[in-house]
């Protein structure tokens, strides 16, 4: 299998081993990552907040690109990056004032076919069984709390994915490799995004929430799908007062040591928080 | 033809802008028009008088009447035609005042327009044929669908008018959500005291017929003369033998497989059950698909404890034919519903507040029958999780109702009043125990209503807060309520032990399947359409069916039985005649001509339009053509402007006619 | 000259239930319109054959007016769907006929927006005015000389 790749900024920076375990991770499960050529901002954040014409425009251009290249999907693993991109297909499709616009800035071209696919999106077809089948550790030990924040399921009227309050989809793999997904509040509640460098102490408030919720549920380790949400989740629980410390893992590192992989390969010496507690939990299958 | 000219001058009406002698004496010289007068008053005696003297003085066999709107007077003058012997289908209006003298100024412009219009009305007079109204027996009985308050008092109603009257309900007894009601607002008394003494004057009355756990399958008819077949479901019990004891609910086996329907799914019942105690008829029914005989042919134990042998596992469906003269559909409403079993919930918009994944977040209808003395905890409040007394308790108005993101863009009308109600009964039961409504507006209009939730906040302390709610989450055997309050401006989290949700009422699974079958109108949430929204509230586009409750819109009690009344006072003013007469205006097909392409079925919306077969003397069919049902036809002439063939006509108004009009403009 | 004395006729085709009654209400408030339009009263929009309004143009009508219940409130149900349906089609055939299709107008008058009649109507008359006198099938009925 084959898909188009569009790793986004984050990946190259905060969310470096977001990056290194989704390419390990995919070449344990055959399937080809064809970065996108010339890609350039999502237009998350910051375009995101102060300009709808950019933060639709710039999605746009990466959407034209995955249609030159001719790819029949593009797998953005940042939810942001994910987010924006459907938002952009969506209003492309509509043919808002805002498209017309785009459309006449890229030589007439408004349509975009690319079906945009998130992380756990992709390992649905990459296949539960398949995963499931290569899976060489034994998890049994492990209780995730799979979070999936605002950005990966909202607004369910264009993302269409799972369901926008008690989304289901994450917990169907972290099964599928044996470990147990816990039952909690607060997986798709804020963990204050962006507001992590101007208003510190509002995201580690909303965070530090998750993180009480999670861990009051059992859970021993924390699933994420978003470089944003786990930099919050796993950087900032040093500024947080009577929280236990508590491993906040990507969803393809978590896969990726279900299937083998070493730790340090999945660049899960780059946490903040100890991932230890989670590996010493990994345990080979008898 | 001899056709006489009558122009009406309607005091200065008619004289003041239009030259009344003038338009008089030029439709004298109109061809075929045998004789012309003006008078002052035509609509007066005297002026009646002198058509019918002129009708036999002249020897006139048609008639034009220049005078105001036909919508006016079109009927006087047609009987003053009929008195002296013409056809009153022989008679036309030139509509000389509304549409020329009152909007016109210059009086040789508008004397020049009313010659017109007389000459386009002696035109199409003289195309006219005689013609006479169609008369329809009428049978005079009613079939009644639906057994909740509004079927039961519609019932009641036609049959003590000494009428016979079909009641029928899909479920094994009557009552409707009524019989679910623990009490009602906004006097607090039982709904079951005041409702099931109705519901034994059903059972007992001689003139109604009453099939329970059974469903209209098929209408086919008219007005007057429709023909219903009704599906009666096997019960499994023989009907005529059950003494209604109740052993064999008593001691079926089978207790915990089936959810209790009445109960709101709160709590489990037999394979063998009756409804509620004071089902009405008492006699119970076999729930085949948990029934161990049915699965595995053993068991049997109702059969052991019967001491009538009644019994009946090889019952069989049965298909009953009525004959009825009107039908009165009160259907009712369902709950948007927060199902025990999750997947079968109907709430998808609505995650946020958990539903099907905790137990103590319930329905209004779970509440009344928590709140009810005959409930699930004989009306204790108690929360479905644990059986505890709930401390807290949140109502949330408004779910479903009024959102057009997640649920329905309508009110849900009834909501604002229950949760009142609902605070109050627990406020009653529970002294020291706090409420919380969440709302968006309160609409308490109605006797006594807005006095009843005055008296909810202000004498029982229960606290209104005006926002919607975000989020419910379980938190240490609490319900974490995530709301605004938009007054204060703030957020606001209740950990609550319990949350009721006024979700909104919805039409009847099958509302469309009925709408369908009888031929009713439907809005886009399957609620039936009235066939005028302020002047013909109970009646539907179809002549004879009339609606009752909450199947025409959300509806409280009183409105439901007051419809109710007035459906049943509509059937009965049909019954008051022996035959229907209608205006002839129908459709007509012309059978020679007819191709049978059905293109006018297609386009009518009355099903009026039939297949008839002609046959050849030897009996070898010829052809299949249209054939129109006049005691259907409403006469709006789609299929005759869309037969390729001209084949149907539109009887008063058809091709010639309008040509003969478009000729003379 | 001849131009400004030019007096258009309209027929006017209006279902029983609103536009007429509309038009009726028009009267009873005493609202004034020209008396260019003479209107021709059916049941239901939907009984408008389209070859009526091609006869009012053959029998000398400069401008016709179709009018019946706005959609979702006809009389009966559905008779001015199947009207504005069979309108959007015929448009484009009667230019393919040799008729102007700007001189056929359509409206929906309710029962009461009797002022709203009387703004259509003179609407139509002023734009019919400005358009001039519908010469074609005169030409015709000349040229081949049809008779009645």
């Amino acid at each position: 299998m084959k898909v188009g790749y569009y790793p986004g900024c984050s990946l190259s920076g905060t969310g470096k081993e977001y990056d290194l375990s989704i390419r390990k991770v995919l070449e344990k499960l055959d399937v080809e990552l064809a970065e996108l050529n010339d890609w350039s901002c999502c237009g998350a954040t910051s375009a995101h907040a102060t300009n709808h014409f950019l933060s639709i425009g710039l999605s746009s251009l990466n959407l034209f690109q995955a249609q030159k290249q001719n790819l029949e999907e593009l797998f953005a693993p940042c939810a942001a990056c994910y987010n924006r991109m459907v938002v952009a297909k969506d209003e492309l499709g509509k043919g808002t004032e805002t498209a017309k616009k785009i459309s006449a800035l890229n030589n007439g071209e408004s349509t975009a076919k690319v079906n945009i696919i998130n992380i756990i999106q992709l390992f649905e077809k990459a296949g539960l069984e398949n995963i499931s089948a290569k899976t060489k550790m034994n998890l049994k030990g492990i209780k995730a709390a799979c979070y999936y924040g605002c950005l990966l399921v909202r607004p369910f009227s264009i993302t269409k994915f799972d369901d926008a309050e008690q989304p289901v989809a994450m917990e169907k793999i972290i099964s599928a490799v044996g470990a147990e997904p816990v039952d909690w509040n607060y997986k798709v509640e804020c963990c204050g995004g962006a507001h992590s460098i101007a208003h510190k102490e509002i995201v580690v408030d909303l965070s530090k929430k998750i993180i009480d919720d999670a861990v009051k549920h059992g859970a021993n380790v924390i699933i994420v799908a978003c470089p944003m949400c786990h930099s919050n989740l796993d950087m900032r629980q040093r500024a947080m007062k009577d929280t236990a410390a508590i491993p906040v893992l990507y969803l393809s590192e978590f896969v990726g040591l279900a299937l083998g992989i070493d730790s340090k390969e999945l660049g899960m010496n780059l946490h903040f928080t100890s991932t230890e507690p989670i590996l010493e939990k990994v345990l080979v299958k008898e | 033809m001899r056709i006489g000219v009558f122009v009406c001058q309607c005091g200065e009406n008619i004289g003041r802008t239009v030259d009344c002698p003038a338009v008089a004496e030029a439709a004298g010289r109109f061809p075929g028009v045998a004789y012309s007068v003006e008078y002052k008053y035509m609509c007066s005696d005297p002026g009646q008088n002198l058509i019918k003297n002129m009708i036999k003085e002249k020897n006139l066999d048609a008639i034009v009447v220049g005078s105001c709107s036909p919508h006016m007077h079109e009927k006087t003058f047609r009987k003053a035609a009929l008195d002296a012997g013409v056809n009153p289908f022989l008679c036309e209006i030139a509509n000389l005042r509304e549409h020329c003298s009152w909007v016109h100024e210059d009086i040789v412009d508008a004397t020049k327009k009313a010659i017109d219009l007389v000459r386009i009305a002696v035109e199409k007079v003289k195309k006219n044929t005689p013609l006479t109204p169609i008369r329809v027996p009428v049978t005079k009985r009613s079939l009644v669908i639906g057994g909740g308050i509004s079927g039961i008092q519609a019932a009641l109603d036609i049959a003590n008018a000494g009428f016979e009257c079909v009641l029928v309900e899909k479920e094994p007894s009557i009552g409707g959500h009524m019989s679910q009601l623990s009490e009602t607002f906004p006097t607090l008394d039982c709904s079951q005291c005041i409702l099931t003494p109705r519901m034994v004057e059903v059972y007992q009355h001689p003139k109604i017929k009453l099939l329970t756990y059974s469903e209209v399958e098929n209408v086919e008819g008219f007005i007057g003369n429709f023909k219903v077949t009704i599906r009666k479901k096997a019960r499994s019990i023989d009907e005529s033998k059950c003494t209604g004891c109740g052993l064999c609910v008593q001691k079926c086996p089978i207790k915990k497989k089936a959810y209790n329907e009445f109960e709101e799914n709160l709590a489990h019942r037999p394979a063998v059950y009756v409804p509620f105690p004071q089902a009405v008829p008492n006699i119970p029914v076999i729930d085949r698909t948990v029934c161990t005989y049915y699965q595995t042919g053993k068991c049997q134990m109702c059969v052991k404890v019967c001491g009538r042998e009644a019994i009946f596992f090889e019952q069989q469906d049965e298909m009953i034919t009525e004959e009825v003269g009107s039908i009165v559909v009160a259907t009712g409403y369902k709950l948007y519903s927060i199902d025990k079993k999750p997947e079968e919930s109907e709430i998808k918009g609505y995650g946020e507040y958990g539903y099907g994944k905790y137990k103590d977040v319930i329905d209004g209808l779970q509440f009344e029958r928590i709140a009810s003395a005959s409930g699930p905890t004989s009306g204790e409040i108690l929360r479905p999780s644990d059986n505890k007394v709930p401390k807290k308790i949140v109502f949330i108005q408004c779910v479903g109702s009024r959102d057009e993101s997640k649920g329905f863009s309508y009110c849900s009308k009834i909501c604002c009043m229950y949760t009142a109600k609902h605070a109050m009964l627990y406020k009653h039961k529970v002294h020291d125990g706090e409420a919380y409504v969440f709302y968006m507006d309160i609409r308490a209009g109605g006797k006594g209503y807005d006095e009843f939730v005055r008296r909810a906040i202000e004498e029982d302390h229960v606290k209104y807060i005006r926002g919607r709610v975000s989020r419910i989450y379980e938190e240490d055997g609490k319900y974490i309520v995530r709301g605004e309050d938009t007054i204060a401006g703030k957020p606001i989290t209740i950990d609550a032990d319990l949350v009721v949700l006024a979700t909104a009422m919805i039409a009847q699974p099958n509302a469309v399947k009925l709408a369908q079958t009888i031929g009713m109108s439907y809005d886009k949430y399957g609620f039936y359409n009235e066939a005028h929204p302020k002047l013909r509230p109970v009646e539907v586009s179809t002549a004879g069916v009339f609606l009752a409750g909450a199947c025409q819109s959300p509806k409280d009690i009183p409105e439901s039985v007051a419809m109710a009344s007035a459906a049943a006072s509509k059937s009965l003013v049909l019954f008051g005649s022996d035959f229907l007469e209608r205006e002839p205006t129908v459709a007509k097909v012309n059978e020679s001509v007819c191709a049978g392409c059905f293109y006018c079925q297609k386009v009518c919306a009355y099903n009026a339009i039939e297949k008839k077969e002609i046959k050849d003397r030897k009996g070898n069919l010829v052809k299949v053509i249209a054939y129109v049902n006049s005691g259907l036809c409403q006469g709006f002439g789609t299929c005759n402007a869309v037969c390729p063939s001209k084949s149907v006509e539109l009887i008063g108004f058809n091709d010639e006619q309008i040509y003969a009009e478009i000729n003379a403009l | 000259m001849e131009e400004e004395k030019f007096e258009p006729k309209i027929a006017a085709f209006v279902c029983n239930w609103c536009t007429y009654t509309g038009a009726d209400l028009a009267g009873t408030s005493r609202l004034k319109y020209p008396t260019n339009v003479k209107m021709i009263r059916v049941p239901c929009t939907g009984r408008i054959d389209p070859v009526f309004i091609i006869k009012a143009f053959e029998k000398g009508a400069d401008g016709v007016l179709i009018s019946g219940c706005h959609p979702n409130d006809c009389h009966y149900n559905t008779g001015n769907f199947h009207a504005r349906r069979r309108w959007i089609l015929f448009r484009q055939l009667l230019n393919f006929v040799g008729i102007d299709s700007t001189r056929l107008h359509f409206s929906w008058v309710s029962a009461s927006e009797g002022k709203k009649f009387v703004d259509v109507v003179t609407e139509v008359i002023n734009k019919v005015k400005e358009q001039g006198k519908f010469k074609k099938y005169e030409k015709i009925n000349k040229e081949f000389a049809i008779h009645e």
